[in-house]
Order: structure tokens, then sequence, then C-alpha cells
């Protein structure tokens, strides 16, 4: 069988303090080429201020199938948003 | 279009009444507007025509790498010459976002290149046509990409989530491409009398191939009318076509640029500029292996594809190297 350079999954935090997102992935031979990969793939526009990359393998994920168990429950908790309790108006902001 | 001709099954678009239950509610997602994402079920031809479609779009991006990397080192200007490279830098990137797409539906990079190079797989017919001058540079990123955004931009909607993502992204890059090309032979367009002749025999050359870049008519393709069922295909050929002509045509004249038409002409009734057809038989002869560069552009790809193996090996067994390295180790210290 032949063997490819590994799959990585890509992750770029933003200028903003926000946190890491996925961007998308690439092949690279180890984790040092991975991220020098990335920069040129996925920053040259400076889209970026951090790269984390993690070998597609690695992931664990849910499956599409197990969405009903997963999700629905949370539908029925709406009281787990502010907007479900109503405040007075002579109360203020809050 | 980058992707042309690309084959769906082949059968025509099933009715509900001959779906299976699984097909039936994979195309009411479709239809409700859901994306499709990597895991979810997905009938065997959808996962095909995909893969053909965006396989035949990132190697275009990869061979288009080719005509306009001709003249990195011949730019004009130190300027000219850096925006080429990020230009050209960014097809190779555009490449990558797509070949990571077509990943994620069960084939592998090499087998993607493989079927390139060997001939089983497309390029878009664009790019197997020359780039004599600087002119040309102009003309293509004015052009070339300008047909390409017509398309690319619907593409942005399509059902599969990986390629509508990578479509986002490269679709924020296009405009630089197409812009910088205007620029660069609106340069030549308002420069001296020989310059505007270049720019003008520039756009000779490029009119119709850039047409042909859709692809004919598709309006009674059983191919086009499942993709656009299955939404990875949104627009029609002549579609696209009307509207890149409907664009293109005030941005010539703004040049003091002539279409090279002489049935252009402007309908009121219609609202959009009748034109004439390119010549099909061209088309056809060019996706068949017959352009002026078809066999220029295959020997590059795959030069650069055995020149590099020795490259591609030699990281591979310093990455595993490494990993076996770590393991050891690890196992030392525990």
């Amino acid at each position: 069988m032949k063997t490819e350079w590994p799959l990585w999954e890509v992750f770029i935090r933003g200028q903003h303090g926000l946190s890491h997102r996925h961007v998308g992935s690439l092949h690279a031979p180890d984790a040092e080429m991975a991220i020098k990969n990335a920069r040129d793939v996925y920053t040259r526009r400076n889209e970026g201020v951090s790269i984390w990359v993690v070998e597609a393998n690695n992931i664990a994920a849910s499956s599409p199938s197990d969405k009903g168990p997963l999700y629905e429950p949370s539908e029925s908790k709406i009281y787990r948003h502010p907007t479900f309790f109503d405040i007075p108006d002579d109360v203020g902001a809050m | 279009m980058y992707a042309q001709m690309v084959k769906s099954t082949g059968h025509g678009v099933k009715t509900r009444d001959e779906m299976t239950p699984e097909e039936r509610a994979f195309q009411d997602r479709i239809d409700r507007g859901d994306k499709i994402e990597p895991k979810d079920w997905m009938p065997d031809g959808y996962r095909q025509t995909l893969i053909r479609q965006i396989g035949q779009h990132a190697h275009s991006e990869i061979v288009g790498q080719l005509p306009e990397g001709n003249w990195i080192t011949r730019a004009p200007t130190l300027e000219r010459k850096a925006i080429l490279l990020a230009k050209v830098q960014d097809e190779a990137g555009h490449g990558l976002y797509l070949y990571c797409a077509a990943e994620t539906l069960g084939v592998s990079r090499d087998e993607l290149t493989e079927m390139l190079l060997d001939g089983r797989m497309k390029y878009s017919s664009i790019f197997n046509y020359p780039t004599l001058n600087w002119a040309d540079i102009g003309a293509v990123g004015w052009l070339v990409d300008g047909a390409a955004i017509m398309n690319q931009v619907p593409l942005q909607r399509t059902s599969y989530g990986p390629y509508a993502r990578a479509m986002v992204r490269i679709c924020k890059e296009e405009s630089f491409h197409q812009r910088q090309g205007y620029d660069a032979i609106r340069k030549m367009a308002e420069g001296t009398p020989e310059q505007h002749r270049m720019a003008q025999d520039a756009l000779n050359r490029f009119w119709c191939p850039s047409l042909m870049m859709f692809g004919p008519s598709d309006k009674d393709s059983i191919h086009s009318a499942q993709s656009m069922a299955w939404k990875i295909k949104i627009n029609t050929n002549d579609e696209l076509r009307q509207k890149f002509v409907d664009q293109t045509v005030p941005q010539a004249e703004y040049l003091g640029l002539t279409v090279p038409d002489p049935d252009l002409t402007w309908n009121e009734d219609r609202g959009h500029y009748d034109f004439s057809e390119p010549d099909w038989s061209e088309f056809f002869e060019v996706i068949k292996g017959n352009g002026p560069c078809n066999t220029d552009r295959m020997a590059a790809r795959n030069k650069a594809w055995n020149d590099g193996k020795w490259v591609r090996d030699g990281l591979l067994a310093h990455g595993e190297k490494k990993r076996a390295r770590a393991k050891a180790r690890q196992v030392a210290a525990e």
C-alpha cells in the first residue's frame, strides 16, 4: 500500500482574541511542517496570530445519527434562555 | 467555469416515486437548504459527481498556475512581479482548499493527482492556451478570473458543506485576481499605441476561450439537470455566460478596446447583449487534448510530480523517524 503524508486539521486564532477556529486541513509529514504549511495556506492575508494543527485521525467526532438523542433534549428547556423570564419594565435593565 | 461538462449519474433525475426512502429524505434535505456534511448519508451518485466536479476544479487551479508562472520572472516591474507571485500562490492555495474538500468524500490526494496525471480527470480548457506576452497576463486576470468568479460566487451556496466553505474563501481572494488583471491591462490600453495594440490583441485571443470556460449549452443535459437538483450546480452554463458578457463588455469599452465579435449588440428587449457562440469544435478538440498547450501542461505537471518524489519520500521518512523516537522516549519514561 502507498503511504501518503498524514492529514492535519488546522485551527487559527484570529486577531481579536477569539478562540482558535477550524479553517481547513492539509497534508504534511510532521507537525512542524504542518504548521509551516498552514501558515502559507491559511494566513496569507493576516487571518491569524496563532496556529494549532492536529492529525485528523486523532479527532473523535459525534455521529450524524446521534443528532436526536444528543441535541433534542435541550430544545424543550427554553427556561435556560434569559428571554424566558418577563421582568417588569419598572425594574429597569437586567 | 473551472469544471466543465462534469458527468453525473447519466440516468436523469429520479422522480420521488423512483427514489428509495433514503434518497427521498436526502432530496428533502437539499430542497430545504440543509448543508450536507461528510459523515451524512448521501447517494453514491452525489458523492461521485462531487468528486469529479471538485477534483476538476482543484486541478484547474493547479494547472492554472502554469500560464501565469511563465511571466513571474519577466514581469515589467518589481511591484507587478510581487503581485503576480502572490496571485499564483493563491491559485496553489485554492487548489489545496478544493483537494481537501474532495478528500472528505473518501478519495485521497494522491489518487486525485494521479488521475490528473494519467488523463482520467480533466482541468479547464482555458489553461491550454498560451500566454505570449505581458498583456496576456492582464487579460487572464480580467477575463479568466472574471469568468471564474461568475461561476464560483453561486457555488458558495452549493449543498455540500466543505465545497461551499472552500468557495467562500476562494471568492474572497478571487476578487483581487480579477482587479489586478484589469489594472494591468488598463495600464497597457492607456499606454503607447503599441501597448494598446498588445492589449487589443490579448482580448482578441482570450475572448472566445473565456466564453468556452462556461462549457457548451447544457439546457438539455441530463447530467446538469441532476447536478442542479442536488444543488451542486446552481446556474446553467448559458445563464453564467450571458452574465459574464453583460458584465465584461462595458469594462472593455472603458478601456477603449473592441470585443472581437461583429455580431455583439445590446438587445433592448432582453436587457442583455446578443453575442456569437464561440467555435465549439475548437473547444472539443482542446478537451480531447489537442489544444495549443495540452502537452506542455501535462508534461510540466508530470515533471513536477516525478521530480518531487524524493522530497515527499524523504520528508515522510523523516517524519516517521521523529514519531518513532518520540514513542521510544515515552516508553522509556514509563
